[in-house]
């Protein structure tokens, strides 16, 4: 078949071999390793979260410890949830993002490969940054959503909050970047004959989320560029006593805050909604119902960022306004449900570790989900806040939801990525020691918050009703520990193994299955064109069962943009930015000039550079 | 090949025609452009809270002077027209209009920038600081961030001219020249809010 992309031949005649060595990782501008680094350094930064997770809960397994003091209990869970959501999930579904909407969509590579590359390093540098602040013992410390005006300079004088508001800033560079790339991807890269409405739920829901980001980053970076101005040059934003709001800091931090909720959940529902129909042998249920109920609760989500604030005291108006839009969102999310139920009943199920995941994602989802619909009622949630009530939700929504689901793509996609398939068996022992874990964890912390344990403290009096509840949960996170020490142990099981992983092993219903694992650099040796919403059972249908095995070819001809260090270097520039603002008063302005200039030339080097 | 000519030929050669018909790069900077909308939005809004809330001056009447802003902002609105020229010079292969708007366009911006350093600094000697009060912290902030969007549009029409000036601007290139164009209406629409609201609205 001539494509438009084969008939550039006279460019590159070269055959594709695969590069390797550190190098070609640092220049890499491929999607797919990309994807991989991407996923390599949030599961480092994901492990960090859980050690820190386990130390909080050996500090609460029993009352008045003093296995951590006040001051590191507050490092450690601050950077327990800054890590889990801009280092753990956001980044593991980016390494989703990276290496499947291409797939799914039937494309060489995306819009922008150098762009992507960016993104990457930008991540792992603001991700390293934030994490290097245990070494100066000044790791952030006043709680994932630095409430003003705790994190003002006279409450917070050290470099914590510092390195809180310069690593978040870092992080919203790359999530933007990287948005901005994969939504021109979606709208301009997919195969021909995907229309909209045939592109897999994945993409679907991947797309819904970078749109959440283009809209909800802008607003956060506001916010913490008003609180790194109180910090650094002496504005009074935040501060009561010279006529500032603190409540400004919420209602902007939580624009951007519920709708991160949904930046993390919906590429989870992609996930699990690509798993269920392969493993119930039927397509999903609802298609048109799943896209637009996707679409209502991301349009929803930015109208309900008061919810997190009925304690302030809003009044009758707005309370009422808030809850009924929270109350709202349950309705697209319960259609979700009942299409992911609709999807595996009365299908011919096949019990596998992704499927495990997914089924194990919609039971513990629709716990966290009851839960949140219980906050939308501003009376209960005035009981709600600040307990350990609410941990048990979010976690059951972030960790049972997001974490389940990541776990099953992570399964359900592994032979893909690496030629090899995971072992089922210790995939099951990985998914039961979750399941049950995760369960013992959280589970007991909705009765420990009703009973009034505040969450954010250190240690609680004995003689309270809490003791037997929180030895449970330590009990559990120790299980949840040894859980990822089976996938881990399964990971480098796997690795070992001979990459014999054929190209569909799941018998799938998308792109990604028709080329081998793992696919080459170019993807596609022929470009693909889809005429329905499962175009690979199409294909086996016309052509009567299983597909030959594809061939690897040699790729002649096919042009693919070059390798490149300039986004790694433009990467170190926009570091060296922030990190120069956060140290202005030591450096002084010059420096800020150096890095602007440096990332400049970084930029004009990139822009120029020959494609090749 | 030089290296120069490799801007666009990136995007073409990469990639088969896409989805929509639309060049990548213009799909990338109007959903760029989107997500400003909501960085100025949230600058806007922090404005507007804090107007009025202030117990101690300078206050916004006792120190903004309308007719040097307004001649600025004529400036900024004529430069959206004079780019607009340019661009079809550039599409046209009108070298000369090209070159002559294109100029005109960075002059008019120059003469912004300078006008908002000019009032700073005016601002700054007659006591308001960012650190003063409310409004000087809110107004410095806003109008700063969009003073350094219109010096970063400047730069970028400074290359696009540098290119164009050195005959690399073809017709088939003027998306090069587009980009930089929509996003230098942007800055100008977001001047055009923040005028009445901060200096016709004090």
């Amino acid at each position: 078949m001539a494509t438009s992309a084969v008939s550039h031949a006279g460019h590159a005649s070269a055959i594709h071999v695969e590069k390797s060595g550190i190098w070609s990782w640092i220049t890499t501008v491929d999607h797919k390793r990309i994807g991989i680094l991407y996923g390599a350094s949030a599961f480092l930064f994901f492990l960090i979260g859980g050690i820190e997770a386990l130390l909080l809960r050996i500090q609460l397994g029993s009352p008045e410890n003093t296995f951590l003091s006040a001051e590191a209990y507050n490092q450690l869970f601050t950077m327990h949830g800054t890590t889990m959501i801009f280092l753990g999930v956001m980044p593991l579904s980016a390494m989703f993002f990276n290496y499947f909407i291409p797939l799914l969509l039937g494309a060489r590579d995306v819009a922008f490969p150098r762009l992507n590359a960016f993104s990457f390093w930008v991540f792992l540098f603001g991700g390293l940054f934030l994490n290097v602040s245990f070494l100066f013992n000044a790791a952030p410390n006043a709680g994932w959503f630095g409430y003003a005006n705790l994190t003002s300079k006279q409450y917070s004088p050290g470099l914590n909050v510092d390195f809180w508001v310069i690593g978040l800033q870092i992080l919203g560079v790359s999530s933007l970047a990287a948005a901005v790339n994969f939504f021109t991807t979606v709208v301009n890269m997919r195969a021909k004959g995907m229309k909209l409405m045939r592109m897999p739920m994945f993409v679907w829901m991947s797309f819904i989320t970078q749109i959440l980001l283009l809209l909800a980053f802008p607003v956060i970076t506001v916010a913490l560029i008003l609180l790194m101005f109180d910090r650094l040059f002496g504005t009074m934003f935040f501060t009561a006593s010279l006529g500032g709001d603190p409540l400004l800091w919420q209602h902007l931090f939580w624009i951007f805050g519920h709708p991160e909720v949904y930046i993390l959940i919906l590429p989870a529902f992609g996930i699990v909604s690509e798993i269920l129909p392969v493993f119930a042998r039927k397509p999903l249920f609802g298609y048109a119902a799943m896209v637009f109920s996707g679409a209502f609760i991301a349009f929803l989500g930015f109208g309900v960022w008061s919810h997190h604030m009925f304690a302030t005291g809003m009044g009758p108006i707005a309370d009422t306004v808030f809850s009924l839009a929270t109350m709202l969102i349950a309705v697209p999310t319960g259609v979700k449900i009942f299409n992911w139920i609709g999807t595996v009943a009365g299908g011919s199920l096949q019990f596998r570790t992704p499927l495990y995941f997914s089924l194990g994602f919609i039971a513990m989802f629709i716990i966290g989900g009851l839960s949140g619909v219980m906050h939308a009622s501003p009376p209960a949630d005035l009981q709600q806040t600040d307990t350990y009530f609410v941990v048990a939700h979010f976690h059951y929504v972030l960790f049972g939801g997001s974490i389940f689901a990541l776990t099953a793509g992570a399964y359900y996609w592994w032979p893909k990525m690496f030629g090899r398939m995971l072992s089922e068996k210790l995939g099951k022992v990985h998914f039961w020691l979750m399941f049950v874990g995760f369960n013992l964890t959280f589970f007991p912390m909705h009765f420990v918050g009703l009973h009034g344990m505040p969450r954010r403290v250190y240690t609680y009096p004995a003689g309270l009703g809490f003791e037997t509840m929180n030895q449970i949960e330590t009990a559990g996170s120790m299980v949840l520990a040894i859980a990822f020490l089976v996938f881990i142990y399964n990971i480098i099981q796997t690795a070992r193994k001979p990459a014999d992983a054929p190209a569909d092993p799941w018998n799938g219903a998308t792109l990604e299955w028709s080329i081998p694992s793992p696919p080459q650099e170019f993807n596609f040796a022929e470009e693909p064109v889809v005429h329905s919403r499962d175009p690979l059972w199409e294909t086996k249908r016309e052509r009567g069962g299983k597909l030959p095995e594809p061939a690897r070819v040699s790729g002649a001809g096919i042009h693919l943009p070059n390798p490149s260090y300039w986004p790694i270097l433009a990467a170190l520039g926009v570091g060296s930015v922030f990190v120069s603002i956060m140290l202005v008063h030591t450096l002084g302005p010059i420096a800020i000039a150096a890095a602007v200039l440096f990332f400049f030339f970084c930029v004009f080097k990139w822009a120029f550079e020959p494609a090749g | 090949m030089t290296t120069e000519l490799s801007l666009s030929d990136h995007a073409h050669a990469l990639h088969p025609p896409t989805s929509t018909g639309l060049d990548n790069r213009k799909v990338a900077i109007w959903t760029f452009i989107g997500s400003e909308c909501l960085f100025f939005a949230s600058l806007i809004s922090t404005y507007l809270v804090y107007k009025g809330r202030d117990t101690k001056g300078p206050t916004p009447d006792e120190i903004l002077q309308i007719p040097l802003v307004t001649f600025g902002t004529a400036l900024l609105l004529f430069s959206s027209l004079f780019v607009v020229i340019a661009l079809n010079g550039a599409q046209t292969g009108n070298r000369k209009r090209l070159l002559f708007w294109l100029g005109m366009t960075i002059v008019c911006g120059m003469f912004f920038v300078g006008m908002q350093v000019y009032e700073f600094q005016h601002f700054v000697h007659e006591g308001l600081k960012l650190q003063t009060n409310l409004f000087g912290a809110s107004f410095y902030t806003l109008t700063g961030f969009h003073g350094t969007h219109v010096t970063i549009g400047v730069i970028w029409l400074i290359t696009v001219f540098i290119t164009a000036l050195r005959g690399k601007l073809p017709p088939e290139r003027a998306l090069n020249l587009e980009m930089a164009a929509l996003y230098w209406h942007f800055v100008d629409v977001v001047w055009i809010v923040i005028f009445p609201v901060v200096y016709l609205m004090k």
